[in-house]
């Protein structure tokens, strides 16, 4: 019960949060907040740290970029094509990536997307350096201008609240218990007798379609998609978030979401301006050497001290 | 319910018609954003000089224009177009900022064009090279101040092949704008009466050139064009002096140079280099006057972006001195009926495709023996006239022109 | 025109293949670094792209500031960037053992943001000349192309040290200590060897090969605060293709993944940045634990 009203104060929240916040803002925040849970499926309670999400994010922001650009595809089904891709490209990563474990997963995630990186940089369709520009925000449902900040801003929730649940779902599901058992205890899941690769394979596409569909989303929301997206730094900051929020919660990642895309956008006006990536250097270090838990994962450690 | 929204509805009615009658200033105060890379790769050709240029502009207004203060607020793009965008909408949305200013790297240019189009605020692009900034990608509030692809192009290529460097081979950096240039480049060096022999593509960005420039010395061309920029350029000067490229009789032609690229090479490394410029802090007492007090703020010579964005900011604020009002289609309109007159620019026209036209130079690279000191880098060789630079208004392929 | 091999002239395919094993040099030295680190670490050092370009600047610094020249430099900035990385060492990743490897991964990570923004912002991004040692200036003409003589003492230099590391690794007592902790260090500590100190040593030493590197690459790159930061990435592609088993195998994959990058740059050069991930992923299809690593 008492989650149920704390679902329900967070939802009233972000319905309301426009009237006070710029929705710019906030829906960046909303798609950040979503990357770093898709990405926190593969890491919190996959075990597997990936270091190459950006490609899913970048790639799947210049497909959907292109498809409504270029393909006049409707709003909907532009973002479901950006999302879909991602999570080809997934595949076609975690097939090869599962094949070895740990610290070689993670450097074979970050150069697979260093190499669609440099495919991207070079592709005309994404305009290289000057980044895919102009994307029309189209209707929603065919009848709801998306260029209303407003209206874009309650479109953009919706499809994060959607992927939110979709992970919740996965995550409590008996695919999410199996998961969870594998990053414990790969060999005792193994000798349960699961077919691990295809869990943590099954794992990572949704990951990755997941953080398309975050991709997919900011692009409608910035009309841009642009390398940025797609580059390295992207891939080291989702992890920052879901490190900062807290590993293998719920909402953890959205936390650390928050606090990252809020200090970016304070400190890029700031006499800090040129120590952003200082900053954020600085606080993966503070995190990974005490405070492993996150923002998250210490807030429910001290209430259960405490309760 | 209705009633007050009425009754809300006329006073801020009235009020907007008071303010009206004593100034035409939009909230009291003249607001330029300035978007730079702080800490990227172009931070030095741009980045915080280009704030200090925006400051000096405004502290000769005094601070006021049309009896409003002048705010300069700034921020740190890191050369992300998201991040830009994101930026210049909300300065435009929630901080009332009435103009952009300078934006590097033509990504976050574009990004900020078409925030600047939705919005109807004018857009002052100095650190941006692509000519399509005033062709294809222009819009109507969208003015390319300091130089293009295009200038750069028909400066070095022309001088290069007036002087015999008829035959060409292009070092191209694998995106787009590598091959803007290289088109651009081709194109003046083949009307010029010289051949284009072939290019290779190097990955973007790369740190090892020597295998390209072999490639380059294999084809027998006698100049080497180097259409890509920043680091990737000094990679590339470098490597082909390492393997004497030069001295076997091969030059090199860099064709998006900057003053800090020279004085990071040093100039034995540089030495010789043909580069066309937008402005050269050493051509008259003016330049030097304005550099030398540049130079005491940042420790270092102004590079053509910042000039430009000088050029820019103070052009922007005396039109609005002179209309009295900041209201953009009206200051736009004082912009381009008033010529642009100052140490940058001498008789700049503003286009209505959004292009300055104004002078180019082509300078050399002194030799180490030349030079008298720190800074003194480079020979004006020749200027270029604005129409040949930028090319004619019929030429250009904005639509709203 | 009967010569020519595919199109292209014998000659510039020998050039390229050279070209190719300089730059294999690097990757050899720089993979060689990482492997000596996982051996004892089990991490994978993120900040060692930071750290070979932290060797460039030291000798841009002891050459500007101390005036010890360009050889003094390839001693003493590998001993002062390796002495930052024991204290890298000592004070952070010491903290992490005994938690997840991965930590160590993200850590180094962090500290590689810190270093790298740190210099861009105190020194610029567009990096600083330093000049090729007057002993090696000018080249010689192999007839099939100009070798600069400091290209040449590149692969030289990178080959000494590899083949010098080896021998510590193989044919010395401490390296047989070394070998022993990345097997099995609880039994070697049990043996009265001193395994932190030995960790401590293993990490100071795989980050003085970083630093060799960047010494190494200063005049030839110019000295920039990025020079690591897009390196590192391919250098990581390959120690996956050669697996962190060995010494030798991390040299020899470092070297013909050079002469792979070298050729793919005259036959199709858009790809020659992309085509070591590719050899990657062919390498995983086929051989999941790498070339020279031993399958779990």
């Amino acid at each position: 019960m008492n989650k149920f009203l704390g679902y329900l104060i967070v939802l009233a929240i972000s319905l309301a949060a426009p009237l006070f916040i710029y929705p710019v803002f906030l829906m960046k925040l909303l798609c950040f907040a979503l990357f770093a849970s898709a990405f926190n499926l593969i890491l919190g309670y996959g075990g597997l740290l990936s270091f190459g999400h950006a490609a899913f994010f970048g790639g799947a922001a210049y497909i959907s970029g292109h498809a409504l650009k270029v393909w006049g595809l409707p709003t909907e089904l532009g973002i479901l094509v950006g999302a879909l891709s991602a999570g080809v490209l997934g595949l076609a990563i975690g097939t090869l990536a599962i094949r070895r474990q740990g610290i070689y997963f993670a450097m074979i995630t970050l150069a697979m997307a260093q190499m669609a990186y440099f495919v991207f940089i070079s592709s005309p369709f994404t305009g290289g350096e000057n980044g895919l520009q102009g994307v029309p925000r189209g209707m929603a449902l065919g009848m709801i201008d998306l260029t209303n900040d407003r209206s874009m801003y309650y479109f953009v929730l919706a499809i994060c609240l959607a992927g939110f649940l979709l992970i919740a779902r996965a995550v409590h599901s008996p695919f999410g218990q199996v998961l969870s058992a594998i990053r414990d205890n790969e060999d005792r899941a193994r000798s349960l007798g699961y077919d691990i690769e295809r869990y943590k394979l099954l794992a990572f596409v949704l990951s990755a379609t997941l953080a398309g569909l975050a991709g997919a989303t900011k692009t409608v929301v910035f009309q841009l998609a642009s390398l940025t997206d797609a580059h390295w730094h992207m891939s080291g900051e989702v992890v920052l978030m879901t490190l900062l929020g807290g590993l293998g919660t719920i909402a953890g990642p959205a936390v650390g979401a928050g606090i990252i895309v809020t200090l970016q956008n304070y400190l890029a006006s700031g006499p800090l301006a040129a120590w952003v990536p200082v900053v954020l250097g600085v606080i993966f270090v503070a995190c990974v050497l005490s405070f492993r838990r996150g923002v998250v994962g210490e807030l429910r450690e001290f209430l259960r001290r405490s309760f | 319910m209705k009633l007050f929204k009425k009754l809300a509805a006329s006073a801020s009615v009235l009020a907007m018609l008071a303010s009206g009658a004593s100034a035409e200033i939009s909230d009291g105060v003249v607001k330029i954003g300035l978007l730079t890379d702080m800490s990227g790769t172009y931070s030095d050709v741009a980045g915080p000089g280009t704030i200090t240029a925006a400051e000096m502009a405004i502290e000769e207004f005094g601070g006021t224009v049309a009896g409003a203060p002048i705010e300069l607020v700034s921020a740190d793009h890191q050369n992300k177009a998201d991040i830009s965008a994101n930026k210049a909408r909300q300065w435009g949305d929630t901080e009332k900022v009435d103009a952009f200013a300078e934006l590097v790297t033509t990504s976050v240019a574009m990004a900020v064009f078409e925030v600047a189009k939705q919005q109807n605020k004018i857009a002052l692009v100095s650190g941006a090279a692509s000519s399509p900034l005033t062709n294809d990608a222009c819009i109507p509030t969208g003015l390319h101040w300091t130089y293009n692809t295009r200038a750069l192009g028909v400066g070095t290529g022309s001088a290069v092949v007036a002087e015999g460097g008829d035959s060409w081979f292009f070092l191209t950096a694998d995106y787009a704008f590598g091959e803007a240039l290289q088109g651009d480049v081709s194109k003046v060096v083949e009307a010029a009466g010289g051949k284009v022999l072939g290019s290779v593509k190097h990955p973007f960005p790369a740190s090892d050139f020597s295998s390209f420039m072999l490639q380059a010395q294999a084809s027998g061309a006698k100049v080497i064009g180097l259409a890509n920029a920043g680091g990737d350029t000094i990679n590339a000067i470098k490597a082909a002096k390492e393997f004497g490229i030069v001295e076997a009789g091969q030059k090199i032609a860099g064709l998006l140079v900057f003053l800090s690229d020279v004085h990071a090479l040093g100039l034995d490394t540089a030495q010789g280099l043909q580069m066309t410029v937008s402005f050269y802090w050493d051509m008259n007492d003016e330049t030097r006057e304005w550099s030398k007090r540049f130079f005491e703020k940042t420790g270092k010579m102004p590079t053509g972006i910042q000039a430009g964005t000088y050029s820019a900011v103070r052009h922007y604020l005396k039109a609005i001195e002179a209309t009295g009002s900041d209201d953009t289609d009206t200051v736009l309109a004082k912009m381009r009926e008033m010529p642009v007159e100052d140490m940058f620019a001498n008789g700049g026209v503003l286009r209505t495709d959004g292009r300055m036209v104004h002078d180019m130079y082509l300078a050399e690279v002194k030799s180490p023996a030349d030079s008298s000191g720190p800074w003194d880098y480079l020979k004006i060789v020749r200027t270029i006239p604005g129409e040949e630079a930028f090319g004619p208004l019929s030429e250009s392929t904005c639509p709203t022109k | 025109m009967l010569t020519d091999l595919l199109g292209f002239p014998p000659q510039v395919l020998f050039g390229q293949l050279l070209l190719g094993l300089i730059n294999g040099a690097f990757y050899a030295v720089l993979s060689l670094g990482l492997a000596v680190i996982f051996g004892l670490l089990n991490i994978v050092n993120f900040a060692h792209g930071a750290l070979y370009m932290l060797g460039a600047f030291a000798t841009l610094g002891l050459t500007q500031y101390l005036g010890i020249g360009y050889w003094g430099a390839l001693i003493f900035a590998p001993l002062i960037v390796g002495a930052i990385g024991v204290g890298l060492e000592r004070v952070l990743l010491r903290r992490l053992s005994g938690i997840d490897h991965l930590y160590g991964l993200l850590l180094t990570f962090g500290l590689a943001l810190v270093i790298e923004g740190t210099f861009v912002k105190l020194f610029g991004a567009s990096g600083i000349p330093y000049p090729t040692p007057e002993a090696l200036q000018g080249g010689v003409n192999l007839g099939f192309m100009f070798l600069p003589f400091y290209r040449g003492w590149v692969v030289v230099a990178s080959l000494a040290v590899c083949v010098a590391t080896w021998y510590l690794f193989e044919r010395t007592k401490i390296g047989a200590y070394l070998r022993a902790g990345t097997e099995n260090p609880r039994l070697l500590q049990a043996f009265g060897v001193n395994v932190p100190l030995l960790t401590t040593l293993a990490y100071g030493y795989g980050v003085a090969l970083a630093a060799f590197a960047g010494v190494l690459a200063a005049p030839i790159t110019q000295v920039n605060p990025l020079m690591g930061s897009n390196l590192i990435i391919v250098v990581f592609a390959v120690v996956v293709i050669g697996g962190m088993g060995s010494i030798m195998g991390a040299v020899v994959t470092g070297l013909s993944m050079g002469v792979i990058e070298g050729l793919t740059k005259v036959f199709w050069p858009e790809a020659s940045s992309t085509v070591i991930f590719v050899v990657m992923a062919i390498v995983l299809v086929l051989r999941p634990a790498g070339l020279f690593g031993k399958p779990a």
